[in-house]
Parts: C-alpha cells; sequence; structure tokens
C-alpha cells in the first residue's frame, strides 16, 4: 500500500513539474498535431508531379497523343527536348522520364512491326522510378490501344488482371505515413521526457533528496513511468483523435482498445529506455546527443521507413528484438487491417517481454549510478 | 539611496578614479540587478565589494571589465567609455577579468598549462614570451608540479589560481576578481591573498576590485563598497566604515547599514549552552572510509555525536564532506568502517533510518517548479504522516518558519533566505530525531543567516534534535558545540570551537584551522600548495617596465594567432571529450551502416497465396509464371477459403492473394476473357504500389510468352515495345542510390551539431567570457572554432567513403577529386549552419535539438533523398533549391553512381563555395562580443 502511494504522490508531482516547464509542453503539443500533419502530408512515395520530358523524333498523331497523355498531378507537363540534350539533362538531375519516341514509329505501328519505344529513368531516384516507369508503361500501351482503336481492330485481351487494394484502396499515403508519424513521436518524446526527468532531478539534487527519504528507487523510476506515460498516452489520444482521424480522415480499421493496450505495452519501454539514457549521460547535452544517434536508429530500422522485409536476414533477427518494430507492425495489423487480438498476440507478447527485461536492466542500472553519485 | 558621489578621499595614490560608474541600472527581465547605482572606483588601490549574493555585485563587475553589455547609464573605465568599442579594444589587454564560479572561464578538459597559454596566445604573445611567462607565473602560483593535470580535476583553491595566472599573463593595470575565494580552503584562501599582495607589491600601480561574501576577509582590504538589493549602501575605509556604525567587525557593520525594514527583527544570536546529563550517542562512526578508484575522498574518519549536539563539520570544496554526510544518511555505501545511528547500524537504503533523518542538501534541492504550499505537502505524504497530522504540522511549521505570506509563490521565486528556510521546513516536517544539513547558509544574506541559526538552535535546545552541519563561514563554527575540521578527506582535529583556537594559541578559528592544515600538510607529504607562502618568484616585480614582454606584430598577424589559438584549444578540448569525439566518429560510421543496411526500398520476397477455385491446367499454368519469378515472390500454402485468404493479408502473413475464378480454364479456351483478381495489401502505400506493378509485370509478361502455355492463338499485333532503361544504376538496387546519398545527411548532421555544442557550450559553461574580454575578433573566434570541425568533416567522409566501398562495395565512378573538394566546401557550409544555429540556441539541449530538427527535416523532404528536387514545386522546391544537401546529394550520386565527370559537378561545388561566406557572414552578425 504505502510503496503504491509513494509511486502515486511522485507520479502526481512528475506531471506538476512537466506542466510547468512550458519549452516541454509546447514541444509534446507541437510533436503531436503539427508535426504529425507535417510529415503525413509533406513528402510521398506516391509518383508526384514527376519530371517527364519527351525526344519526339516522329511528329506524328500519335506521338502527340502520347505526349498530351501526361498531366498533373502524377507528372508534370512534359518538356519536349532533343536528342542530343537527353543525356545531358538527365546528368543534371532536370528530368526523371525521358521517353524517346522513335522516327517513323506511328507507320512502323500499324505496319505491325512492334516499333520500340525508349524509356529512360534516373534509377537512383528509388522511391518513385520503378512506380513511375510502370505507369508509364500503362500509359503508353492504354494510348496506344485507344488510339488504334478508333481506327483499326484489336481483339479483347485473353485474360483480364484485376487488381483491388485492400485497405488503402486509394493508396493514400498519409494514411500510412500518420500513423508512422506518431509512433515515431511517441518514441522520441516518451525517451526526452523520461530522460529529461532522470536528469533533471539529478542536476537539481531533488534526487538525492528524494534518496534519503523512506522510498526506494522501484518507486522513483515507477512514478517517472506512470506519469510521463500518461502525458504521451493523453498526447496519442488527442492526437489520433484530432489529427489522424478529423483532419487527414484515416479510417480506423479495428478496436482502438486494443491499440491504446499495445501503446501502454510499448511505454514501458520507451520510458525504462528513456531511464537508461538519462543514467548513462553524465549531462543534459550528452543526453541530447546520445537521444540523436538512438531515436534515429529505432525509428530507421522499424519499418516505418521502409519494410522490414526488405532488409538483409541477418538484420532482420536483430530488429526481432526491437520493440519499436513490433509496435509498427501490429499498429499496421490494427489500425488498417482490422485485425483482432488473435492477429497480433505474438507482437504485443514481444514488446511486453522486451519491455520488462529492458526496465528490470535500467532500474538496475539507476540504482547503482545514484549509490556512486559523487 | 546612500550614494556615494563624491567618495571620501580614498587611501591610493591615485588622483583620478580608476572606474567611475554614474548612474548605472541594469535589468534582468523584471529584475533590477543594478539600481541607479554612480560610484568612483579609486585607482591604485585595492578595493572590496562586499555583499551577499544576488544583489548586483557580479553585474556591476562584469560591466567595468567590459563583458556585459551596458544597458543605462555611463561607465568609464580607464579613461574611456566602455560602452564604445574602440576604447574597448584599445583598453583590453590592460584590463584583467576573472569571473564568478570556481573556474568558470577556464576549459576543464585542457590542461594547467594550456589553459594558461591559451590565455597568452590571445592576448599575442610569442611563443618564446609565452614559454617563459607561463612558466613564471605556474611557478609563482606553485602550480609548476600539476601543470599537465586537466583543470576539471584540480580543488576549488587551485582552478582560482589557475585563473589568476589567464589574468595575469598579460600584465593589466586593472585587475577584476569577482568571488575568487568562495568555496576555498582557509590555508588556500591566505595564499591566495599572498599572492595578490605580492604582484601589487611588483606592480604598485595596479588597480584590484575583488567582490566577495566573506565579511572578514575584506576587514584587511583599502576602500570598501558594501552593497545590498542593486544600491550601494556605504563606501569607504573599513575602519572609517566601523567607526561610523559603531561596530566591531565589518559583519555586524554591515547588518547595521542594512534598512531599518531588513534588520527588523534581528538581534544579537545568543545561544543557550546545552543541558548537561544524559548523554546518548547519536551519530557515532568509526573508521568511514570512502574510495572513487584510487581516489580516496574520506580516509577514516571517526566521530561521536550526543543527542541534541549541533555539530559543526567546517572545511572547502572538495574535502569529503558532503562525501561523508551520504555515507552517515546511507546515501552511500561506505568502503571500510562503520555508522551508526542511535545505535543501529546505517545500511544503505535502511527505511527505518531514514524515517529519522532529516537533510538538506547543499544547494537547493527542493521542486522549484511547485508552490510552497505544494512542496510541503508532498512531504507530509511521502512521509505517511495521517492528512490530519499533516495539516496541523504543516501550519505549525509554516507559522513558525514565518512562510505565511509565501504559501502559494514558486519555491525557484523565493529569495535566498526563504528558500533555505522552506528547505528545512520540509527536513523537519516528519519531526526526525536527527538533521543533516549540507552548507544550508552559503549564499544567504547575513541577517537571513542568524534567523536560520535562530530555528535551528531553537530545535536544538528545545527539542532535542541533533544537529550535523556543514559551512564555510567561520562565524558559523564558533556556534556549534563542537566542530571537526575537515582537509582532504581526513578530519585535522575535533572540539568544541574556542578550545581548538586555545590548543593553537590562535587569535581567530581561521588561524587556528590553517595552523591545523599546515601540520596535517608538513606531516603527510612534501607540501602540496603551500609554495606562495614562501617568498615567490613573481615575475612581475623584477621588471620594472609596465608592458615588458610585449613585442609589436601586426595586426593582422595577432588576429591569425588568435584564431589558430582557439583552433587548436577546440582541437584539445574535442580530443579530451569521450562522448563527443564518439558522436563525431562512431556515430556517422553508425549511421550510414543502419542507413546502408536498414533503409532499402528494393521490395523483394513477396509473401503470396494463391486461391484457385478452378483448380484447371490453365489456372496453374498462370498461377506457376508467379512461383517462378524469382526473388520477387515467395510462395506461401495455397489458401483454401476467401476467409483464410483474407485473414492471412490481416496478420501481414501475405501481402498478395491470387484469386483464379472458378471456370478460368473454360473461359480462357473459350476466349471471353475470364478475370483474375489480385488482392494487395494496401496498408503501406509504397510496398503496396510496387507490389502491384510487379503483379501487372508478371501478367503481361506471361501472355506473350510462349513457354506459359497461356500463348493464345491470336497474338497481340500492333502494340509498341517498350524499350526502360534504367539509368545510372541498370539493377535498380536501391544500395546504389541510399549509400551516395546519406553522407549529404551525415555530413551536415553532425558537423553542425558539433559546431553548433562547441559555441553554445561555451556560452553555457561561462568561458565564452574569454572571448568577451580578450582582443579576440568575431571572425577570428568563428574561424578559429570552426577549422577542426572541418576537419573531423573530412574525417568522416573518408570513413563514410571506406564504408561505402568495402560493407556496401559502392564504388565511385566519377571524378573522386572533385567530390573531394566540394565535400570541403560541403562540410565548411554545414559547420556555417551550426555556426548560425548557435546564434539563436541558448542551452546545449536547445541546440542539439534545434540543429538537429532544421538539418534533418529539409534534407530529408527537399533535398532529393525521398523526392527528386526536380518534382519539388513552390516552397518545397524554393528551399530545395537553395540547401546545401541538395547540391552535395547531386554531387555525391553524380560521382558515385552516374559516373559524371568535373564539369557537370563544377555548378554543386561553385553554389556550396559560395554558401560559406554568407553563413558565415550571418553568424557573424549574430554573435555578440559582449554579454546581454
Amino acid at each position: 500500500m504505502k510503496p503504491l502511494l509513494n509511486i502515486l504522490w511522485l507520479g502526481l508531482k512528475e506531471i506538476r513539474s512537466l506542466l510547468s516547464d512550458v519549452v516541454m509542453v509546447v514541444f509534446v503539443i507541437y510533436a503531436f498535431t503539427l508535426a504529425i500533419y507535417v510529415q503525413a502530408t509533406g513528402t510521398s512515395s506516391e509518383v508526384n508531379n514527376a519530371s517527364i520530358a519527351f525526344v519526339d523524333e516522329d511528329g506524328s498523331a500519335l506521338s502527340k497523343e502520347l505526349l498530351n497523355a501526361f498531366y498533373p498531378p502524377r507528372f508534370m507537363l512534359p518538356e519536349i527536348i532533343t536528342a542530343a540534350d537527353a543525356q545531358a539533362d538527365m546528368d543534371r538531375g532536370r528530368f526523371m522520364f525521358v521517353v524517346v519516341i522513335p522516327p517513323r514509329f506511328e507507320h512502323d505501328l500499324r505496319a505491325g512491326r512492334n516499333p520500340d519505344i525508349q524509356v529512360n529513368i534516373d534509377a537512383t531516384a528509388m522511391q518513385q522510378a520503378g512506380i513511375g516507369a510502370g505507369y508509364i508503361r500503362n500509359i503508353i500501351n492504354d494510348r496506344i490501344e485507344s488510339f488504334l482503336k478508333r481506327t483499326e481492330e484489336s481483339g479483347p485481351k485473353p485474360v483480364q488482371l484485376v487488381i483491388r487494394k485492400l485497405f488503402n484502396p486509394n493508396g493514400i499515403s498519409s494514411w500510412f505515413k500518420s500513423v508512422v508519424a506518431i509512433i515515431n513521436q511517441i518514441t522520441l518524446l516518451t525517451v526526452v521526457l523520461t530522460g529529461a526527468a532522470v536528469i533533471r532531478e539529478r542536476e537539481h539534487g531533488t534526487l538525492e533528496h528524494l534518496l534519503v527519504m523512506p522510498l526506494s528507487s522501484f518507486e522513483i523510476a515507477m512514478a517517472k513511468v506512470w506519469a510521463n506515460s500518461l502525458v504521451i498516452l493523453i498526447a496519442t489520444g488527442v492526437s489520433l483523435l484530432v489529427v489522424v482521424d478529423m483532419v487527414l480522415k484515416v479510417p480506423f480499421a479495428g478496436s482502438v482498445l486494443l491499440w491504446f493496450a499495445g501503446v501502454v505495452l510499448y511505454l514501458f519501454f520507451a520510458t525504462a529506455l528513456g531511464i537508461f539514457l538519462g543514467t548513462i549521460s553524465r549531462s543534459m547535452a550528452q543526453f541530447a546527443l546520445l537521444i540523436i544517434l538512438v531515436v534515429l536508429v529505432l525509428m530507421l530500422l522499424s519499418g516505418g521507413s521502409t519494410p522490414v522485409e526488405s532488409q538483409p536476414k541477418w538484420l532482420q533477427y536483430l530488429t526481432y528484438l526491437l520493440p519499436a518494430r513490433h509496435f509498427v507492425s501490429f499498429s499496421q495489423i490494427i489500425i488498417y487491417r482490422g485485425g483482432g487480438l488473435e492477429a497480433v498476440w505474438r507482437q504485443f507478447l514481444m514488446v511486453a517481454a522486451v519491455g520488462v527485461g529492458f526496465f528490470a536492466y535500467s532500474l538496475a542500472l539507476f540504482r547503482k549510478s545514484i549509490a556512486v553519485t559523487q | 539611496m546612500v550614494s556615494s558621489a563624491a567618495p571620501e578621499s580614498p587611501a591610493g595614490p591615485g588622483g583620478k578614479p580608476v572606474v567611475s560608474i554614474q548612474d548605472v541600472t541594469h535589468r534582468y527581465g523584471g529584475v533590477v540587478a543594478l539600481d541607479g547605482i554612480s560610484l568612483d572606483i579609486p585607482s591604485g588601490i585595492m578595493v572590496g565589494i562586499v555583499g551577499p549574493d544576488g544583489v548586483g555585485k557580479s553585474t556591476l563587475m562584469a560591466l567595468a571589465a567590459g563583458s556585459k553589455k551596458l544597458q543605462q547609464g555611463r561607465v568609464i573605465v580607464l579613461d574611456g567609455d566602455i560602452a564604445d568599442v574602440r576604447h574597448r579594444r584599445a583598453v583590453g589587454p590592460r584590463v584583467a577579468y576573472m569571473p564568478q564560479g570556481l573556474g568558470k572561464n577556464l576549459y576543464l578538459e585542457l590542461s594547467v598549462h594550456d589553459n594558461v597559454d591559451f590565455m597568452a596566445r590571445l592576448f599575442g604573445l610569442s611563443a618564446e614570451e609565452r614559454k617563459v611567462r607561463v612558466k613564471e607565473l605556474l611557478q609563482a602560483t606553485g602550480l609548476a608540479r600539476f601543470a599537465d593535470r586537466p583543470a576539471g580535476k584540480l580543488s576549488g583553491g587551485m582552478k582560482q589560481k589557475v585563473g589568476l595566472c589567464g589574468a595575469l599573463v598579460h600584465d593589466p593595470d586593472l585587475l577584476i576578481l569577482d568571488e575568487p575565494t568562495t568555496g576555498v580552503d582557509p590555508l588556500s584562501r591566505r595564499q591566495f591573498w599572498t599572492l595578490i599582495d605580492e604582484i601589487r607589491a611588483g606592480r604598485p600601480g595596479m588597480s584590484v576590485i575583488i567582490s566577495t561574501a566573506y565579511m572578514d576577509e575584506a576587514q584587511q582590504w583599502d576602500w570598501i563598497v558594501a552593497m545590498d538589493a542593486g544600491r550601494v549602501l556605504a563606501t569607504g575605509t573599513p575602519a572609517a566604515l566601523m567607526e561610523r556604525t559603531g561596530t566591531k567587525d565589518l559583519e555586524q557593520c554591515f547588518i547595521t547599514l542594512l534598512p531599518e525594514e531588513k534588520r527588523r527583527g534581528h538581534k544579537v544570536l545568543t545561544i543557550p549552552p546545552r543541558a548537561p546529563g544524559k548523554a546518548e550517542m547519536a551519530i557515532e562512526a568509526h573508521g568511514l572510509t570512502r574510495r572513487f578508484g584510487t581516489f580516496t575522498a574520506v580516509d577514516h574518519v571517526t566521530l561521536s555525536i550526543e543527542r541534541g549536539e549541533i555539530f559543526g563539520f567546517l572545511g572547502s570544496n572538495g574535502c569529503g564532506k558532503s562525501t561523508t554526510m551520504k555515507m552517515l544518511t546511507g546515501l552511500l555505501p561506505a568502503t571500510e568502517g562503520t555508522a551508526k545511528l542511535f545505535g543501529s547500524s546505517v545500511e544503505a537504503g535502511s527505511m527505518e533510518v531514514r524515517k529519522n533523518l532529516g537533510y538538506m542538501t547543499q544547494a537547493f534541492s527542493l521542486y522549484g517548479e511547485l508552490s510552497v504550499h505544494q512542496n510541503l505537502v508532498l512531504h507530509a505524504r511521502l512521509y505517511h504522516l495521517p492528512p490530519e497530522q499533516a495539516k496541523a504540522r504543516i501550519e505549525e511549521l509554516v507559522e513558525r518558519f514565518g512562510l505565511g505570506a509565501h504559501l502559494e509563490a514558486l519555491a525557484e521565486d523565493l529569495p535566498m533566505g526563504l528558500r533555505q528556510r522552506l528547505s528545512l521546513a520540509v527536513a523537519v516536517l516528519h519531526g526526525p530525531q536527527i538533521l543533516i544539513l549540507d552548507e544550508p547558509t552559503s549564499g544567504v544574506d547575513p541577517v537571513a543567516r542568524d534567523s536560520f541559526w535562530e530555528l535551528l538552535i531553537d530545535l536544538s535546545r528545545k527539542q532535542g534534535v541533533t544537529i550535523f552541519v556543514t559551512t564555510h563561514f567561520m562565524n558559523e563554527g564558533m556556534r556549534c558545540d563542537r566542530i571537526s575540521l575537515m582537509n582532504a578527506g581526513k578530519v585535522l582535529a575535533c572540539d568544541a570551537p574556542q578550545k581548538l583556537i586555545e590548543a593553537r594559541r590562535a587569535d581567530s578559528l581561521e588561524t587556528a584551522f590553517i595552523a591545523y592544515m599546515e601540520d596535517s600538510a608538513a606531516s603527510t607529504a612534501p607540501p602540496v600548495e603551500s609554495k606562495a607562502t614562501a617568498p615567490a618568484h613573481v615575475p612581475a616585480a623584477e621588471e620594472p617596465a609596465p608592458q615588458p614582454a610585449r613585442t609589436e606584430q601586426s595586426p593582422l598577424r595577432l588576429g591569425l594567432g588568435r584564431m589558430l589559438a582557439y583552433t587548436h584549444n577546440e582541437a584539445m578540448q574535442i580530443l579530451r571529450d569521450p562522448i563527443r569525439l564518439a558522436f563525431a566518429f562512431v556515430g556517422s560510421a553508425l549511421l550510414m551502416l543502419v542507413f546502408g543496411f536498414g533503409i532499402t526500398t528494393d521490395v523483394e520476397h513477396i509473401r503470396y497465396a494463391s486461391l484457385d477455385l478452378d483448380q484447371s491446367p490453365e489456372s496453374r499454368a498462370y498461377l506457376e509464371q508467379f512461383a517462378a519469378a524469382g526473388r520477387f515472390f515467395e510462395a506461401t500454402p495455397p489458401a483454401r477459403s476467401a476467409d483464410e485468404a483474407l485473414r492471412r493479408l490481416q496478420s501481414d502473413d501475405v501481402s498478395v492473394v491470387l484469386e483464379m475464378p472458378p471456370r478460368f480454364g473454360l473461359d480462357f479456351r473459350r476466349g471471353s476473357g475470364p478475370e483474375v483478381l489480385a488482392q494487395v495489401d494496401g496498408a503501406m502505400t509504397f510496398r503496396g504500389d510496387t507490389v502491384e506493378q510487379y503483379v501487372q509485370g508478371v501478367h503481361s509478361g506471361l501472355l506473350r510468352d510462349p513457354a506459359s502455355g497461356l500463348r493464345t492463338a491470336v497474338p497481340q499485333e500492333y502494340a509498341a515495345n517498350i524499350e526502360e532503361r534504367y539509368m545510372y544504376n541498370p539493377t535498380f538496387e536501391s544500395i546504389y542510390s541510399i549509400v551516395p546519398s546519406v553522407p549529404a545527411l551525415l555530413l551536415l548532421l553532425i558537423p553542425a551539431i558539433l559546431m553548433t555544442v562547441s559555441i553554445v557550450r561555451e556560452k553555457e559553461l561561462g568561458s565564452i567570457i574569454n572571448f568577451y574580454v580578450t582582443p579576440t575578433g568575431r571572425l577570428e573566434y568563428l574561424v578559429g572554432k570552426q577549422l577542426p570541425y572541418i576537419a573531423i568533416g573530412m574525417v568522416n567522409f573518408v570513413i563514410l567513403t571506406v564504408l561505402a566501398l568495402i560493407v556496401f562495395r559502392v564504388p565511385i565512378k566519377g571524378s573522386f577529386l572533385t567530390l573531394l573538394l566540394c565535400t570541403l566546401f560541403y562540410v565548411a557550409a554545414t559547420t556555417g549552419i551550426g555556426m548560425v544555429t548557435s546564434t539563436f540556441t541558448g542551452s546545449q539541449v536547445a541546440a542539439v535539438f534545434v540543429t538537429a530538427i532544421l538539418t534533418i527535416v529539409p534534407t530529408i523532404q527537399f533535398s532529393g533523398l525521398l523526392q527528386p528536387v526536380s518534382t519539388l514545386q513552390g516552397g518545397a522546391g524554393f528551399v530545395g533549391s537553395i540547401w546545401p544537401a541538395s547540391y552535395y546529394m547531386h554531387a555525391s550520386l553524380g560521382a558515385y553512381t552516374k559516373g559524371l565527370g568535373a564539369g557537370l559537378i563544377m555548378r554543386d561545388v561553385l553554389f556550396l563555395a559560395a554558401c560559406i561566406p554568407i553563413l558565415l557572414a550571418i553568424s557573424f552578425m549574430g554573435l555578440r562580443k559582449q554579454e546581454k
């Protein structure tokens, strides 16, 4: 009973301290509103405004037709360049795609000679090049087909392929990015808040003060865990409701309660990480440098930026130990695919196991560090 | 206000005042630090500015030194207006300023020698001059033996001496020392004053202005300025002031000088004797020892303290007082020995002991962001006082400690004296039997100190509370029942203060303490710091010329010298700071590996399941083509029902399900164009889009492929053959794009953060004062600090290139030399960005986060890492077109993957080169040469 009360009182103090830190409060609010919106709507992996140019050596009605088939928002209006400039313009990065229509193209086509169209792709623009090239291929094929249909015969296709995209039928990237952004902010902010609380207490000497009272280091750490988790949880809830649901209009397919249960499990790990970093750094400045490295690595490897399956196998085994990866995974399952507990229990278990293990380790370290503070 | 526009004729020889302050007011936010002060400080003598903390002493001195920007009024120093830049520059080499705080203007990572040498460089001494001068000064101050020790590992007294060496290195005419002896042990303090006396003897014309909170110290000086609450209370010789107030010592004199309302309620403290009789032991320590590594902080301390006794612990900073206390409270386990409270042993973590204990840590350790009442309530709760009892107890304490008027005020807004009373109230809240107080009164004015002691005496005599207190103040030591003198981890003596004085036949406790310290130093080791007590060789004494060691050098050379001094200094610092060093080198390599392995847009091994509702040869032939698509698709067991298929998509088991409709084979043979349904997981949009393209690709491929067994009788005539050329990266593997792009991010992020930290760190820790008070120009300062980080950036480039070549096997196809040149300009520009962010951030934490966000976001969003610059429009396009990372990214991709020659990268080189002077100019304008 007494330990629970201690944890309660200390946690309330923690929340009061946080609320009186205006800069931190503004930072939290910004991180869970505007920052999410910007990240969700900023860049997209969708092909958007792709720069394209044509080398039209044919000058036929068909080549004009093809040229007119590319327009915003997916593509910029194509520019006409000469064959001689094509290489230099691509070298300079002016265009991502250059389509070369050879002389006598329409003529050869009508003669059934299957003429070549060359599509030059800047393959260093990884995110857009592959998908964009696919679009270009489809657009050209469709246009040629419909152009010829008006004049010639063309039989039906032997097999029709119907592609149906589940869970995000229109492929709106802000659906995905907004949730990844929330996940990233949860990681960053929880670590910053908890770690800063530990360091602030140490720098101001109040930690020592607590330690001569009848309190255990477990109670002190636990109070930080629940208080900071609660703040983050509320911020997450508000962000989900206001930014994700009301502004970005992302549908939530699964159970909100289930997802929040998962978030609580993850927060256990994130606060433990905050206590760990706050304990090993000697000053706020060192803490800040460490955070940049640790959080950046967590974000990059969690599968939120690029799919986990694309990582080399050995790295996938390593990232399997990262709760952030399972967090991203179960969030996708619950939020988009509407999966229930039976679909996510493995991830939940892994997050909880790593979280508790790491918390125990951080607590031991924390206890040791306060024993030797000079 | 007792202004002294016409000071009593001072004893000094100088006719003109060395510093004349005319109607100066200074504010920090809403707080008035100096309130319309006018004061003439006579030259050629030793002037003391006395008063407790926070009355404006430091502000006054910083203004006189020209390190702080004047807000209102006029300050004339050495016959010129200090607000005038030209005068400051001209007079700078004649003024030396040592700011408050132990070693605040020192570089803690640098050695003693390097610190002094750095100051000598800034004042333009040549290499030979420096060698001689630094050696002389270190010998004179007894620091020669410690020349190679990092300043951070020195005791407080030694740090102050290093600071003094730095100040004296250029033979100043005006020496300004701000609280040079606060926190320094009595022996070092005495040595320090001896040293100053000797230096003054050698340079009779030199004026010295010193501030102090120790009134007894100031009693020896020529002329005193007593200050309180931003105003001057009185000026004059100590004797004249004491005569005027009819007091015997300066402390009493100061109290008498205070305005009426502050003195109210103050009475001369009387200490009733302790009731004799029962001698229960409250605290017993036996052979208490604590070592940190090889360093022995506390060395066999044995104590026994009776119940109700006030026991004082006297000693300097770092002598082991606090460590001893922590062992007594159970905060720190003892390496050796035992400690007992009321007969039961203190084990680290024992809850019973803690309930009997009240503790007040050094400095203020309550929650400043909570109100007075909230602090009290929190502690009552943590000690589990029942609510009724807690309420009564809090009311009682508020009444007795006079906190009633401040209940709702935030603890951090309270003045020092009140804060300490609140701390004490919190410490006694639960009615402990033992109170342990670590320097409870440092920084508190004499009146508040006396009222604090009244409370302590009351607790001890009326309630039988045992009080264990440490202090710097000798007069507080006199109030204790018994004291123990501590130095370097050892208790030198322990008895009633009067008896200690008698035992040494000394005139005061301080003299007795010094005598004990000298004995102990003589008996143990060769004297450590006592060199200065012997007639020291003070260089200035032998050199009559006012500016003996200065040869004329051209201004340009001097400037270059100062710049390189900063370069050298910065390089040494970073080499000795493991965390920053690791961040500089390990950080970039780590991130490169994570990016290179972790970020890949290659979508491969897509897990798919088939749902074949037809099971005809045709449907099997169709599905066969996906299984044969190599690394792109990975088959999983077929789904048996639509439900199962959906469930597997939901739980991310598969990313695509291919559904062959019933009668597929039949419809195909009939030529009626059956539909195949591909359900693609679109949750992760990029992957979904790519999977869609792959499915489409396999589908159109199999229709043309005669081997598929699905080739229809009617070939598709009249179709164009689309030939896709993946330029620069024919295999279309993301590693060839990611690996060359990542350096653009890392060579921006890491040099910018390190650069900004290096400047903001100086602001935060205080060593930027060296820039304020030396003739160093802004450009010299900036470029000097920038050079080491450019070098670090280039080393990073080499590391990243080696990783790219060896680990990721991404070769450089284009011109390496052009890329090298480009990198040089790029890191010069990125460190420039760090400089710019340092101009508007105040703390290191803010600097790191602001720089990280300001550099990462535009680099990822607008410079082509994710989205080609050519596709950006409007604001994003504009940012992309001026952001240096866009150009470097182009150059790096060009050199690695595209194999571009020098000509095509030249535009990037030129742009980056143009960024350097622009960023430097912005930083130049944003950097202040004075503190605000």
